[in-house]
């Protein structure tokens, strides 16, 4: 009995297998965690509209999803990679070395970072970015520019008008796109606001070694990494009163009432300070295609054009809404789709 | 024992009377009763608190609010050419339907006299996203309705549905920026005049995922579905494969190095952290061999690996528990080696198998790591087609649409979660009931 079902299954999966050669139909879409809800959002109403199926969409970050971006050209690889910071020169070397040399890149808007607190907690209401540098910092150059490890405890230890509470921030781990916007915009930017990179530049150090020495975080708990996702870093603030978490601009606006927002440098985050650029701590958000795939995977180039258009993306569509800021240059991108512009 | 039979004798104690040493030994007897009884209580209060907390989440996952309203439907809109083609009508897309829905729920308050200060598109927040593409669908499914107005329930939007959940209340909407405690007014007087309501919500089960800005509209169907097949192709690939080997490996191998080496290995497969078999699944089966990605063929591959040497395990061991005196009786009757195998000893050793299996099935069920690396852990919206095509379309499986659920910005997103995560205990529940059922029923104690 056991044998001819052996062999039964047998039969059926080599039956089965034979029938696996037909054509993927469905566009395969991977990569940042920050895009993938605007590439849902995308592909939820790309499917009710078009006759094509809805694509599928896979998160596991910007940088593992422009890995497997530029595995190769077939079936087997995924067609767009989505990500939250621009393709590495690194990363285009890999895909041509692979045989994936025509990359479209589509920008499709900016993504707001924010600072927020939990609802009742402390006042946390205006940061800078040296309030940050100081308290984030591992080490600071005294005024003699040796390093000391870096003192404060309590946010009013940095500046009285902050609230007196125990520093505790909720930061993006490493493995996140996120953290190097952090790093670049808000830490680095406050140790050359607060003259402690020039210190340490006149204390000897390179122009990079100082922006290495400002932007390494402490590690004696006050800093913690969160490698999950916003939903980690909410359920952390929760249940810390006094902590302070950094999200993006979506996740705060859906999380409103259990969240309060600080201004960065005396602006508050919303989606017109963000795409006039007075906010600061902004970044762009990216898909890239494979023009390989573009006729082959049917559906391709109709998602991409679908994505940029203005129902969608622009300042009125459902992106926008969800907290995406629209790209002002978006007629450009649209113009790019439709002639297939590659990358360089 | 000994105390008993020794000789009393002075010194010795009596059996009335403890002395000091039995009294400690009593004594320790007793305290390692109570750790035992206390760690039992403890792993109890867990699973409480654990059932307690996701039902207290996810309960409210299987109720769905909904909104009655009356649309209409102008040809001048939807279909100007008037032939009543669904392939023309196609080009009005979800974004022409949405105004439809607008004014639909404007002409249905003031058709039952509720007013509201709201503007209209704050009014439309309380509809769910979803209802453009519910409303399209079956417009294009029944062109002969265009030109009328008809009865359309909607789902209502996930802030108020959470309302009558009890996730939203008027303190909250005074801060959420997704919600206004006016538009919370307008649910009040809807459901007041018998257009909202709340019901069992099916559509959890048969649903697709939904992006994040309509989780009132995330269901579990693909994910079901993925979970069926791949459930299928383990059973359809690991108990025969597994069976054979054990039937093979218990009762004609030879003893020796190679069969040890054999032995060891199952073993120490049993033990290797899932997700080496996703990083195995996706070197050899997507890589090399060329299954599609996201596939459940591809899934059921990896998890009947993984299923594999739990089977062979329980296998070896019900057979072995088959006493050798059936064999030798089969045998002395004249029966071959393979007869007295397959008419006697397996059969016989047929509960602990199946046992063996589900708890195996059990396992594969409410894996997620090896899926990961797959492209399993995915957004899908479509369905799968029927067995054999549907294997190599994309989908995703129960862990893995928990996993993604609690990833969403949306806190109406927990709910959905823990709702799936009690749907895939009352899977697990199921299949290990009948698993202590077989048990129960079948076996045979020598």
């Amino acid at each position: 009995m056991t044998f001819t079902r052996t062999a039964i299954s047998t039969l059926a999966l080599a039956a089965v297998s034979a029938t696996a050669a037909s054509a993927r139909d469905q566009v395969q879409i991977a990569g940042s965690s920050t895009v993938l809800p605007y590439a849902s959002i995308v592909a939820e109403a790309f499917g009710e509209n078009f006759d094509f199926p809805t694509p599928v969409v896979e998160s596991g970050g910007s940088s593992a999803g422009l890995k497997r971006f530029c595995e190769g050209v077939g079936e087997n690889t995924i067609d767009i990679a989505n990500a939250s910071r621009a393709i590495r020169d690194s990363e285009v070397a890999v895909c041509a070395e692979n045989g994936v040399t025509d990359i479209i890149e589509v920008r499709i808007g900016y993504d707001g970072i924010v600072f927020a607190s939990q609802q009742s907690g402390p006042a946390f209401s205006e940061f800078t970015p040296s309030q940050w540098y100081l308290a984030m910092a591992s080490e600071m150059p005294g005024d003699d520019g040796t390093m000391v490890a870096n003192p404060n405890t309590s946010w009013n230890q940095i500046d009285a008008s902050l609230p007196d509470a125990e520093i505790l921030a909720f930061i993006p781990g490493t493995k996140h796109g996120t953290r190097e916007v952090f790093e670049e915009k808000v830490i680095l930017q406050g140790c050359e606001d607060t003259g402690a990179m020039q210190r340490m530049m006149d204390a000897g150090l390179d122009e990079d070694g100082a922006e290495d020495a400002c932007m390494s975080i402490r590690s004696d708990g006050r800093a913690v990494d969160i490698d999950g996702d916003y939903t980690e870093t909410l359920a952390r603030i929760e249940s810390d009163p006094d902590g302070v978490g950094v999200f993006g601009l979506a996740f705060y606006e859906n999380n409103t009432d259990k969240l309060k927002v600080a201004t960065m440098g005396g602006v508050e985050p919303t989606v017109e300070t963000i795409s006039t650029g007075e906010y600061p701590v902004s970044r762009p958000l990216y898909f890239y295609i494979k023009k390989a795939h573009i006729g082959a995977i049917p559906g391709l180039k109709d998602y991409a054009s679908f994505f940029v258009s203005d129902d969608i993306a622009g300042p009125d569509g459902p992106l926008a809404e969800y907290g995406l800021v629209s790209d002002p240059e978006l007629s450009d991108t649209q113009q790019m789709i439709e002639s297939e512009t590659i990358l360089n | 024992m000994t105390d008993a039979t020794a000789p009393i004798g002075a010194g010795q104690g009596s059996l009335i009377q403890q002395d000091s040493r039995t009294a400690k030994r009593n004594a320790a007897e007793k305290r390692f009763k109570m750790y035992g009884l206390a760690a039992v209580c403890v792993g109890i209060a867990m699973l409480i608190m654990l059932v307690t907390s996701i039902l207290s989440n996810g309960v409210s996952a299987f109720f769905q609010t909904t909104i009655q309203i009356m649309v209409e439907l102008p040809e001048e809109k939807l279909d100007k050419s008037g032939v009543r083609d669904p392939e023309v009508m196609a080009k009005v897309t979800t974004f022409g339907y949405a105004p439809l829905l607008r004014d639909g729920l404007q002409k249905t308050l003031e058709d039952n006299g509720i007013e509201t200060e709201l503007s209209a598109k704050d009014a439309a927040d309380l509809i769910s996203d979803e209802s453009v593409a519910q409303l399209r669908r079956y417009v294009l499914a029944n062109p002969e309705l265009i030109g009328q107005t008809i009865p359309v329930e909607v789902l209502a939007s996930g802030r108020i549905d959470g309302f009558y959940k009890g996730r939203v209340t008027y303190e909250s909407a005074e801060l959420d920026s997704n919600v206004s405690p006016e538009q919370l007014d307008l649910a009040e007087a809807l459901k007041g005049a018998d257009l909202l309501k709340t019901g069992f919500n099916w559509r959890f089960f048969t649903a697709p995922d939904a992006s994040v800005t309509r989780p009132e509209a995330a269901g579990l169907g693909v994910a079901i579905i993925g979970s069926f097949y791949m459930m299928l192709i383990v059973l359809c690939l690991a108990l025969p494969i597994g069976v054979a080997a054990s039937i093979y490996l218990e009762e004609f191998a030879p003893q020796n190095r190679f069969t040890d080496l054999i032995e060891v290995n199952i073993s120490n497969l049993a033990a290797v952290p899932s997700i080496v078999f996703g990083i195995l699944g996706l070197a050899i089966f997507i890589n090399f061999a060329g299954l599609p990605q996201s596939a459940p063929i591809v899934g059921g591959l990896v998890l009947t690996l993984m299923t594999l040497p739990t089977i062979i395990i329980a296998t070896r061991a019900s057979l072995k528990s088959v006493p050798p005196s059936i064999r030798d009786a089969a045998l002395g009757l004249g029966a071959s080696k393979m007869q007295a195998v397959f008419h006697h000893v397996l059969p016989l050793a047929m509960p602990g198998i199946l046992t063996g299996t589900i708890i195996g099935l059990a396992q594969a069920l409410g894996e997620t790591a090896p899926l990961l690396l797959i492209g399993m852990v995915a957004f899908v919206r479509e369905y799968p087609a029927g067995p054999p095509e549907g294997l190599f379309d994309p989908a995703t499986a129960l862990p893995v649409q928990i996993f993604n659920f609690t990833q969403r910005s949306d806190p109406a997103f927990v709910e959905r979660a823990s709702g799936a995560i009690i749907v895939l205990l009352l899977f697990l529940l199921i299949m290990n009931l009948t698993a202590i059922f077989l048990r129960r029923r079948f076996e045979r104690r020598w």
